[in-house]
This record gives structure tokens, sequence and C-alpha cells, in this order.
């Protein structure tokens, strides 16, 4: 079953269509990466799934739901109650500690629990850093931080924007990890990534160029 | 965690929210200055306005009323009518007794003089000392309500020497004349009998008076054989400019309703003083001085006009540089604000915690202001009246309320930032 569905949709800016009658789907449960140049559109489809943008035209169906309809207060909701964003520039608010940052995520979603966020932040391998700041964490402890954050809700979606361009090799491996956990777990993931090794973690590959799908890439070699 | 994102910002951001709280305190401090005077200037001005003289003069009925019908200046006098000088205390036992800062009887007469020329002499009190039933001690007369002439001469009698009652003052204009110096003997003929007095102070009034001779009362009224009366009294009140109501309740108080009636006794209107004092006097007629009661009126309107624009204009100002401060806040977080929005923080929660934020900087900003602005407005106390201003209660929730409008007002447009931000701008591009 398709958690999410996008139908003809373009995005059209001015002149510039920067999504050109995009038709792509998800399954729930698949772990799908979205490659292509700068300027293919990858941005801009992240936008239109994690309910942050609206197409021009076409349809985009979560769960059902078509969202390309919807009021901004209700993609909020959405947003929150669906979806974990992941970012490559990591966003974190600079004055509260890893386990705040986390917690600011359960504040707007339900109730703040710290032993949750505790927990969240030890599946990441975060827990004996849960009081600093961002500003005393290496990289790959923020987008570590940031994994932990998107996935405290229990999100059915998880949507990631080059969440492994700033780090290092080893960092990069355990972001991969955790996101095979939590492929393994049932969790929808969409990863953005220009990063051909990081696509190639994914179940599916589906190659942007010009806002229009160029191809799609089935990863023989994917291990669950 | 709202508590520790407030606290998180207000620590974060410390050096813009401590700017912030300064233009809410300079702010508050300039409106509560200002208001707090505002509202204890009509006092002060008052105050200072009686140094120039009375606001009120009372005379008998009949004497008013010929004054009125031939227009004859102050001091003419056309009949005999006179006034009690025993009924004087009197004055301090009316419902605005408190607000009578000064009074002094007159009582006028022609003096001959031992070369053959007249003068007029005016028998007064200088300072004189009252004790009332009331238990109040006060001294009262012309000493304090003739603060402007200068005693180029001598002093001003003081009535509590045995030897001011054989004195006189006398303006400097007769002195040059007669060649008068202090401590000359004057022999004065009234119209009953002859008495010598001593020339105790030569005053320069300005006016009229320096060609006339000061008495105290006893002495004036053994001349002329008129003891215990009195032309006029002149008294010096503290007042409530006039209204609408005032002025209708002086052309007549019995048309006012019984509502009415009750308001306008029981506030110090000039008219309403006056009719108190011609219940307490016997066939006595008070009247305004109308140019001192009109000028006091004029001065405290644009004085309170004044102070209202300077409140005003500090508080546009301040809602100026809350909104630059705030919108510059906002700017600098956009990026927070757009994360927040992404993982599902509506509008107007977002809204709340800063506005949340802003006000809490609103009331430390608010609080050390209303006390700078206190200080403030003594200093303007001490300045320019030399006295302090009075507290006044009611300004605290004004200027709390003020402050409040002015920091959402200055708010408003950081806020439409806010709402406008779409998480996508700031986190990765629109495209």
């Amino acid at each position: 079953m398709a958690l999410l569905e996008l139908k003809n949709v373009s995005k059209i800016y001015g002149d510039l269509k920067a999504l050109n009658d995009v038709s792509i789907s998800v399954e729930k449960g698949e772990w799908v990466a979205i490659m292509g140049p700068s300027g293919s559109g990858k941005s801009t489809m992240m936008n239109i799934i994690g309910c942050m943008d609206k197409p021009s035209v076409g349809e985009v169906l979560l769960d059902g739901v078509d969202i390309s309809k919807e009021p901004q207060k209700v993609l909020t909701d959405i947003r929150r109650e669906k979806i974990g964003l992941i970012f490559q520039q990591f966003h974190m608010v600079t004055y509260l500690t890893a386990v705040e940052n986390v917690m600011v995520s359960q504040y707007y979603h339900s109730m703040p629990d710290e032993a949750e966020a505790l927990e969240a932040l030890d599946r990441v391998g975060l827990k004996e850093r849960a009081k600093h700041l961002p500003g005393q964490l290496s990289g790959g402890e923020q987008q570590r931080v940031c994994v932990a954050r998107a996935l405290i809700n229990h999100p059915e979606l998880i949507l990631a924007d080059e969440p492994t361009g700033n780090l290092d090799e080893t960092n990069e491996n355990i972001v991969l990890d955790l996101f095979r956990q939590l492929h393994r777990e049932g969790t929808t993931l969409i990863v953005v990534t220009h990063d051909p090794e990081v696509a190639e973690a994914a179940q599916r590959t589906i190659v942007l160029e010009h806002g229009r799908v160029a191809r799609e890439i089935i990863n023989e070699n994917f291990e669950a | 965690m709202l508590f520790k994102m407030i606290r998180g910002v207000l620590y974060h951001q410390r050096a813009k929210m401590l700017l912030i709280a300064f233009t809410i305190v300079l702010g508050t401090s300039l409106a509560t200055g200002m208001l707090n005077v505002m509202w204890d200037v009509g006092d002060k001005v008052n105050q200072e306005l009686k140094t120039y003289g009375a606001n009120i003069t009372v005379k008998p009925k009949d004497a008013s009323l010929l004054t009125d019908i031939y227009d004859v200046g102050e001091g003419e006098q056309l009949s005999e009518a006179y006034l009690n000088e025993e009924d004087l205390p009197k004055l301090k036992t009316i419902f605005w007794a408190f607000n009578i800062v000064d009074f002094t009887p007159f009582l006028e007469a022609d003096a001959s003089l031992p070369d053959g020329t007249d003068a007029k002499i005016v028998g007064t009190w200088f300072n004189h000392h009252l004790s009332l039933p009331t238990g109040e001690e006060l001294d009262a007369g012309i000493a304090g309500m003739r603060s402007w002439w200068d005693v180029t001469g001598g002093n001003w009698l003081d009535e509590s020497e045995p030897s001011a009652a054989s004195s006189v003052m006398v303006g400097t204009l007769l002195a040059e004349e007669k060649g008068w110096k202090i401590g000359d003997e004057i022999t004065l003929a009234g119209s009953a009998k002859e008495m010598t007095a001593t020339v105790a102070g030569i005053y320069d009034a300005g006016g009229d008076e320096d060609l006339e001779i000061y008495a105290p009362l006893d002495l004036v009224q053994a001349l002329t054989d008129r003891e215990g009366k009195v032309d006029r009294i002149e008294v010096s009140a503290l007042t409530t400019p006039d209204n609408e109501l005032a002025q209708r309740a002086a052309k007549n108080p019995s048309a006012l309703s019984s509502r009415d009636y009750e308001t306008w006794y029981c506030t110090a209107y000039v008219s309403a003083i006056c009719y108190q004092i011609q219940e307490a006097i016997p066939n006595a007629s008070a009247a305004a001085v109308r140019q001192v009661a009109e000028s006091e009126g004029t001065i405290l309107d644009k004085t309170q006009l004044l102070m209202l624009l300077i409140t005003a204009l500090s508080l546009i100002g301040a809602a100026l540089g809350i909104s630059n401060l705030v919108t510059a806040s906002v700017m600098e977080r956009s990026m927070e604000i757009g994360l927040l929005k992404a993982i599902g923080a509506r509008d107007r929660s977002i809204t709340f915690v800063i506005m949340v934020e802003i006000l809490v900087t609103a009331l430390i900003g608010g609080v050390a202001g209303y006390f700078l602005g206190f200080g403030f407005a003594q200093l303007i106390g001490q300045s320019v009246f030399g006295s302090a201003i009075e507290m006044k209660l009611k300004v605290i929730p004004i200027v709390a309320a003020l402050i409040t409008l002015v920091t959402l007002a200055g708010s408003l447009p950081a806020i439409r930032m806010v709402l406008r931000l779409r998480p996508a701008e700031v986190l990765h591009g629109g495209q």
C-alpha cells in the first residue's frame, strides 16, 4: 500500500519549472533515495513531500490524504503527526541541550518526556552527551541528535535532506546504520542525496533531472 | 519546556533583550514621570499662582451690588456697608477650608498728613495669628499675599511684635515725596481721631499702592471709628479649573440637578468656594477674580496638554524602538523559528513564545522604568516647583496598560514576519 503518491506534480516559479509533471509512489516501510544534480528539483520535492510547500499542479497523497489542497494549519498538523525531518545543516536550537532539542519535538507533538528523549539519544549513541549544547557537539553528533529528534514521535515517514552531506565517513556510516535500523522497524524513509553511496543504501533510487523523473533504479544488493 | 525556551532566548539574546528593556525603561520612565507630574501639577501650579495674589474677593453684599451696577473698580466703595472682622475665621470652616491658603481683610480711609495733604491709608492684617475653634493655628495676612512687593527699607510688619500696632508701611513713591525714612514718626488724622505711627517699612509694589500707607487693621479702625469693620476680604484659594458644570453653577447653583450640585459643591471650583464663603459669612458676596482664575485654568490646561504630548511621543518612540529591535531579533532567529515550524509548531505557539519573551522583558523594563520615572518626577518637582511630586497610584495601572499596548503594537511587524515565515525558505532554500 502506498504511503505517498505524487501524481503529475509540477512546481512553477515564474518561467522556471522546478518540478515538471512528476509522478512517483512510495510504499509503506520502503526506503527510497532521491538523487539528482543541483537544481534538479530534489529540495522542491522534499519541501512538497514534507508539507512545507504546495505544488502548483498535481496531487500529493500522503496516507490517502491529498495534502496539496490542505491549508497551512492542516499541513503543520500532518508534519507534526506523520513526518520526521532531518536536514543537511542539522538545525538545532542553539540554546537548548541535546536532550532539550529532542524534547522540543515532543513539546509540539504531545508532552515532553525527558526519559523518552534520553532513550532516543541512547539509540543514536549520544546519551552521555545529552546535556551538551549544540556548540559542544561535533557535526556527526549534531546530526545524530537530529535523527533522535526526528524519530522521537514515531513518525510514519522520515524525510532526510542530504543527511550525510556534512559528515565524515565514520559518522555517515553511523547515520546509515540508524536508517537501516529504522527501516527494519518498518519506518518509511525518503532520503534526498547526491551521494551515490547513500543512495545505494536504499531499496530504490529515483533520479531527478531538470525537474523530471529521469529513471528509477532498484537496488539489487539492498540489505535490510 | 516553554520556560526553558524563554529562559534560553532571554539569556542567548541578552544584548538584544537588554536593548528592548532599555527602550521600555525610557518609555515607561517618561510616561510615569509625565503622568505623575501632570496629575500633581494642578496643585503645584495653583500654589505657584497663589504667590501672585488672591483669586477671590469678598465684599459686603450691598457694596458688591452697587459695584456691579456702576462698574466701579476694586477698592472704590460706594456704600457704607461693611463685613465684620470677627467673621473672618469662618473662612476656615467651609467644606474646602484646607484649600484656603491665605486671606486678609482691608479697610480703606483717607488720612490727613501734617503738611495738609491727604493720603490713602489701608488697614489690613500683615501676619495675623489666628487660633481657630477647630484647634488649628495659622498666620494670615498681606505678607503672604503680596509676595512680589519689594520691601526696599525696613521689614514687613510683624504683628507678633508689640510695636507693630503703632507702625505702618509706606509706599516708596509716597515716602520719597514726603521724605520719610525708616523710624520716622508720622501723624495721621482720620475721621475720628489723630494718631502717631512709626514708619517700619518702605515697599515698592510697582503700582498705585506705592502712593499709599498700609497700617494694621486696628489702627485704621480706630482712626475712622469703625471698630470691627472691614471693607473687603481677599482670599487666596487652591482651585480646580472651571469646566462646563462650574460655569453653569456660577450662573445659578440652584438650577443644578441634585447630583450636579453635589459634584460641583464637592469639587474645588472657584465658584463652589465662593458659594461656601457666602454661606459661612453673613451678608457677604464672594466673587472670583476672573482673570486669575482663568489664567490658572489656561496655564494648567496647557501644561497638562504638554505633559500628555510628551507622554504620547515617548510611547510612540518606545513602540518604534521595540518594533525595530523585536524585528531584528526575529530575523536573527528565523532559522530557529523555521525549524520549530518544520517540526510542527503552530504559528500561535511560536507567537505565544515570542510574546512571552517580549512581555517578560517589558515587565522588567517597565518596573525599572516606573521607579526611574518616579525619580524623574521628583527631579521635575524639586527643580520646577521646589517640592516633591506625590506618587499617584492610578499611574501604575495606566502606565502598565500603556506599556503593554506599546509593546504589543511594537511587536506587530515582527509577529507578521513570524506568521509569513516559511520553513522551506529558511531551512534549505526554495528549490
